[in-house]
């Protein structure tokens, strides 16, 4: 599903944060292409 | 030596007329080419900010956990007889708060009508205390402060939609000093003096006596070559007479209260002061954050307040409960940023050095946002999250089963009631709280557990925390 | 969502073409919702650039079956496993599957 796709990874710090969805699709086999991390607080 | 809570004080600024200078709103007003006044011009009024129940709660007049009992939205349940007169905080109008602008201003930068400007007669103790002390106001010269206001120097400020002054840039060239900065620094200093007047006053306390202040606010006092630089804790300090005391500020963003209380306690424990106090200043950057979201969903602007926050350590067990510094939580840079890495970093982790469950810790003090100004933004109930994560924790580690997550949330949980000031709502505006029920032997211990978004700053990807116990 | 990342999410969409782009949410709530609106038929409230663009890219959450089951389990067990109980697993489920009914 992630091999090979170009991902952009955006979370919550209060949710899952970006750094830690990128780490995860990485290692799925994605390229990812951006990461943030919203924060409203 | 051990440093002892003595006492807390959390107050609140109704500034309706700021919410216009908040970031969001700036920069919206900036990028469709309209006056920001046009989108704010029907705020909350004084009494319904009053009465709002969140701000009962966070100046002491209503145990957080009551809010829960409040039928939802709680904007439209007020309190009935609603004071802003608290057990440990107190909620100031606006135009007091221009005449704490004004007295905070040393620089001529701030200038307001004859109406507005000098010492007047005020409902609270604590402001008219820092008024008291206050130097000659500047002139107010009407062709100036529009001539100012024309040519972009400066920024008008309104009472009740009307003109009643201006605040102006000191340089020509210089972002660190351009209007808006300034008013923003001026907010947070006048803020952070208030939240110190009104613990010394409620304390009877002499403000000769305080010896170190610490300021946990976030906002970056300097000039071009030292923007952030500068130390807000000593201005503060001078703005409430502390004379004898000096200061210093201790950042990271909205985990600095906690990092504060933990330096002050920790220079009282190895005898370098007998007392500090930890202080606050409100976030004009942060009004209206989220007042699209609230206007669209036909929600009030609840972003209309600026908070503040004192605490007040001594080395004298007499005093008050202690803070444990042997249960002391950090983050440190190697650990994963995430809310778990954190929630083990800052809770589990300091409690199992000590020999303790999470379970055995009376009540967490959380990042206590109010979830009414975060849900209509798409938001989720931070507090909330943060208590599920505990208690998920708590799961792990084998303490609890996975159903009995609901009560562990209520029993050592409450509902966030801190409006969205960054710093503010970390953890710490439940001390007042606590403060009340270890004296009367209530509540046995708290967490006090503050995160910060170190990401914001461009210069890490990582995030921050702290922590630490208070016991009866 | 914020109008900075709708700016960069839009250029690089336009850079790299939809086709062989997704997008991986790790937010609860309503924040999943507004984000997976904005990045499919454009951002509801209109304020930011992506008003009015149906990008059209295919968006996930994290924690949703099909895309946590890819990723390392010993990597899932340490880091992402306890916030399937901070999150609302469930709700996250079936707001997904509502909006992609929905189309």
């Amino acid at each position: 599903m992630f091999k090979g796709k170009k991902v952009i990874a955006l979370g919550e710090r209060d949710g899952v944060p970006g750094p830690l969805i990128a780490e995860c699709l990485e290692a799925a086999g994605a390229e990812v292409v951006f990461q943030k991390t919203e924060c409203f607080v | 030596m051990t440093a002892y809570l003595r006492a807390a004080a959390n107050v609140l600024v109704h500034a309706p007329d700021l919410v216009r200078y908040g970031s969001k709103p700036w920069r919206e007003a900036l990028r469709n080419d309209q006056s920001p006044g046009d989108v704010f011009a029907d705020l909350r009024t004084f009494g319904e900010a009053v009465g709002y129940p969140p701000n009962q709660a966070f100046i002491g007049n209503l145990p957080p956990e009551n809010l829960g009992e409040i039928p939802s939205p709680w904007y439209e349940n007020p309190l009935a007889g609603a004071s802003p007169e608290g057990a440990f905080g107190e909620i100031l109008p606006q135009d007091s708060f221009y005449a704490l602008l004004e007295a905070a201003d040393q620089f001529g930068l701030l200038i307001l009508d004859e109406e507005h400007r000098g010492s007047r007669v005020m409902g609270s103790e604590s402001a008219a205390a820092l008024l008291e002390r206050e130097k000659p106001p500047g002139e107010y010269k009407q062709e100036e402060v529009s001539g100012r206001i024309g040519k972009g120097e400066a920024l008008p400020l309104f009472q009740d939609g009307e003109l009643i002054g201006c605040v102006r840039r000191d340089h020509e060239s210089d972002e660190s000093l351009d209007a808006r900065i300034l008013l923003e620094n001026l907010a947070a200093k006048a803020s952070g003096a208030y939240a110190l007047s009104h613990l010394l006053v409620k304390e009877n306390l002499a403000p000769e006596a305080i010896e170190y202040v610490i300021s946990c606010s976030e906002e970056a006092v300097g000039d071009r070559y030292n923007r952030g630089g500068g130390n807000l804790a000593k201005t503060i300090a001078e703005m409430a007479g502390c004379v004898n005391a000096a200061g210093v500020d201790v950042k990271s963003f909205c985990a600095a209260p906690v990092y504060a209380l933990v330096h002050a306690a920790a220079l009282i424990e190895a005898g370098v002061v007998g007392n500090a106090v930890v202080v606050g200043g409100g976030s004009m950057a942060k009004l209206g954050m989220k007042a699209y979201f609230h206007l669209e969903k036909g929600v009030p602007v609840l972003e209309d307040v600026l908070g503040g926050v004192a605490f007040f350590l001594t080395k004298n067990p007499e005093d008050g409960p202690r803070l444990n510094l042997e249960i002391v939580g950090r983050h440190p840079a190697g650990k994963p940023s995430t809310p778990q890495g954190l929630a083990e970093a800052l809770v589990r982790d300091p409690l199992a050095r000590a020999g303790r469950k999470i379970a055995s810790v009376d009540k967490y003090a959380v990042e206590l946002h109010n979830p009414e100004i975060m849900l209509p933004a798409g938001a989720g109930d931070v507090a909330a999250a943060n208590y599920r994560m505990l208690a998920a924790m708590a799961v792990m580690g084998g303490e609890i089963a996975r159903e009995e997550i609901p009560d562990f949330i209520e029993t050592h949980g409450m509902p966030g009631f801190a409006p969205t000031q960054g710093h503010i709502p970390a953890g710490v505006p439940f001390l007042g709280h606590a403060l009340e029920r270890m004296r009367t032997g209530s509540l046995g211990s708290t967490m006090v557990v503050a995160k910060g978004s170190l990401f914001l700053g461009r210069m890490s990807r990582q995030a921050d925390g702290a922590s630490v116990l208070m016991e009866a | 969502m914020d109008l900075e990342n709708q700016a960069a999410i839009k250029s690089i969409a336009d850079e790299i073409g939809s086709e062989n782009l997704m997008v991986v949410l790790g937010m609860p709530g309503e924040g999943l919702r507004l984000a997976v609106e904005t990045l499919t038929t454009g951002d509801p409230s209109w304020a930011g650039p992506l008003a009015g663009v149906s990008l059209g890219l295919p968006v996930f959450h994290i924690l949703e079956e099909k895309v946590r089951t890819r990723v390392p389990e010993e990597l899932y067990a340490e880091k992402l496993l306890m916030m399937e109980m901070v999150l609302d697993l469930p709700q996250i489920e079936s707001d997904l599957a509502d909006m992609r009914a929905a189309g």
